[in-house]
């Protein structure tokens, strides 16, 4: 890789583009984490909205308002600065990030998909009732396959929201591609300023994005043609 | 038995009883409380005061298990309510499947024979956009009856179709009905009542203001709110 790299670009900048590059696999990492652990949270989040028992109702409501109005930025200052600083406790950079960027995900995907279910007319689910399903079953046969096909392509376009959402964790010293590009810049090596590295770094996100964005387009013509 | 949305009453002192097989067609003015009272028999509505016991599994409000009786009452829309996600004969299966825990193969059986039975079985492996309404409907009517139900409840199965695809559900209702299928039927298609019924019901402002058989029905209506409704719509 590094060779190839190099012969491509010389030794300069093949050793600056093979540092940015194995830096995005922390960014891709993240988004990982995130995605995954936003996904189930807001999943459970989702189930807990449309439930039949108000309390559960009313939790999954404050949370989703308070996650949603919080800007990601102070997240990561709260979880990775504040609380360790208050509770004297070391959290590391990835799990403050993780989490942080876990509870913003979580949030606003659970409202993608309560949007998807409640996009179902109430005559499926009266259907489904009427045809001796319980509730359960009826969400998970009938009503959850259909709003699944219309929750795809925009739960595939937040993915993108993820992954640019992660360049912020630089901030609490994450160590991503967004960290690397930075101190790369501020290396004052002639070659290595920010209007050369910076592009670099944004190509490398724009080929994390642009595929996911082809796809969701992809995805939600499929979507009309169906 | 009465229900109310709040502070209006939907249904007032509503006194019914359905025998074995017998055939009920409902009529009346729009917002009278026809398809409400019909929801309150599968319970897809409560009502909060009397009494409603279907093939003796007694309804209350907030019961624990409205699949019960649910299982045993077969219900179509107005709207057809197909799942779309799903093929004809998957829509006929998946409630057996699940509702009744029949397995797979049984499930495909039964849903082919009431497939054939509303005389739509090449279309099995369609899904429910690429049907007429005509065509839907009646594999609403199937899927329904593939739960082999006691009771059958229609809310105005035709109203949503083009005049032409009318006959087409009406036949496949009254083919339904000479089988000795119970049957409460909300329409206002009074053919349809004539030819089957063994009694209407006329319903105003959530009462049931008047139940005969169909001959007294429409040639001696006796409530004035019948006879200026049979007006209207004969
Ligand atoms: N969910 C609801 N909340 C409040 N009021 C309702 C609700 N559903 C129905 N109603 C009211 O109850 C009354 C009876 O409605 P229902 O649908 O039973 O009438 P209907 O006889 O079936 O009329 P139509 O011929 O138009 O279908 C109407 O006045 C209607 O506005
Ligand atoms: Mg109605």
């Amino acid at each position: 890789m590094t060779e190839l790299l190099n012969s491509l670009f010389g030794p300069f900048y093949g050793n600056m583009i093979g540092l940015l590059l194995s830096a995005t696999q922390w960014t891709i990492y993240l988004s990982l984490a995130a995605f995954i652990g936003g996904g189930l949270l807001g999943l459970m989040l989702t189930v807990l909205k449309i439930s039949p028992l108000k309390p559960l109702r009313w939790f999954a409501t404050a949370y989703i308002w308070l996650f949603q109005s919080i800007p990601l930025l102070m997240l990561l200052f709260l979880l990775g600065l504040g609380i360790p600083v208050f509770f004297q406790i070391d959290v590391p950079a990835w799990l403050a990030a993780g989490t942080a960027l876990t509870l913003f995900t979580s949030a606003y995907m659970s409202e993608v998909w309560r949007g998807a279910l409640e996009s179902i007319p109430q005559g499926q689910w009266e259907a489904g009732k009427a045809v001796g399903l319980t509730f359960i079953q009826n969400l998970w046969w009938i009503i959850a396959p259909q709003a699944l096909r219309i929750a795809t392509p925009s739960t595939v376009g937040f993915m993108i929201q993820v992954i640019k959402g992660t360049s912020m964790a630089y901030i609490i010293d994450y160590n991503d591609l967004m960290r690397w590009g930075k101190k790369i810049a501020n290396s004052q090596l002639d070659g290595a300023e920010p209007f050369i590295v910076f592009p670099i770094v944004a190509l490398i996100y724009f080929c994390l994005c642009f595929p996911l964005s082809l796809w969701s387009k992809h995805l939600e013509k499929k979507m009309v043609l169906t | 038995m009465s229900k109310w949305y709040d502070d209006f009453q939907v249904l007032k002192d509503i006194d019914l009883s359905v025998a074995f097989g017998e055939r009920i067609v409902i009529c009346g003015p729009s917002g009278s409380g026809k398809s409400t009272l019909i929801r309150c028999l599968n319970h897809l509505e409560e009502h909060q005061k009397g009494s409603i016991t279907v093939n003796d599994i007694s309804l209350s409000p907030g019961m624990k298990n409205p699949e019960k009786v649910r299982r045993e009452v077969g219900m179509v829309f107005q709207s057809f309510n197909l799942f779309p996600h799903l093929t004809i004969l998957e829509n006929c299966m998946l409630p057996q499947q699940r509702a009744l825990k029949r397995t797979k193969a049984e499930a495909r059986e039964i849903g082919m024979r009431f497939l054939e039975r509303v005389k739509i079985p090449e279309q099995s492996d369609k899904y429910p956009r690429q049907l007429s309404g005509g065509q839907q409907q009646r594999v609403a009517i199937a899927r329904a009856l593939c739960m082999e139900p006691k009771i059958m409840l229609f809310d105005e199965p035709t109203s949503a179709l083009d005049p032409e695809m009318v006959s087409e559900v009406l036949d496949t209702m009254i083919e339904l009905a000479e089988s000795g299928m119970t049957m409460l039927c909300v329409t206002h298609e009074m053919g349809f009542a004539r030819k089957v019924a063994d009694r209407v019901i006329f319903m105003d402002a959530g009462k049931i203001v008047e139940s005969s058989d169909p001959e007294a029905f429409f040639s001696n209506p006796q409530h004035p709110r019948t006879k200026e409704f049979l007006g209207q719509i004969l």
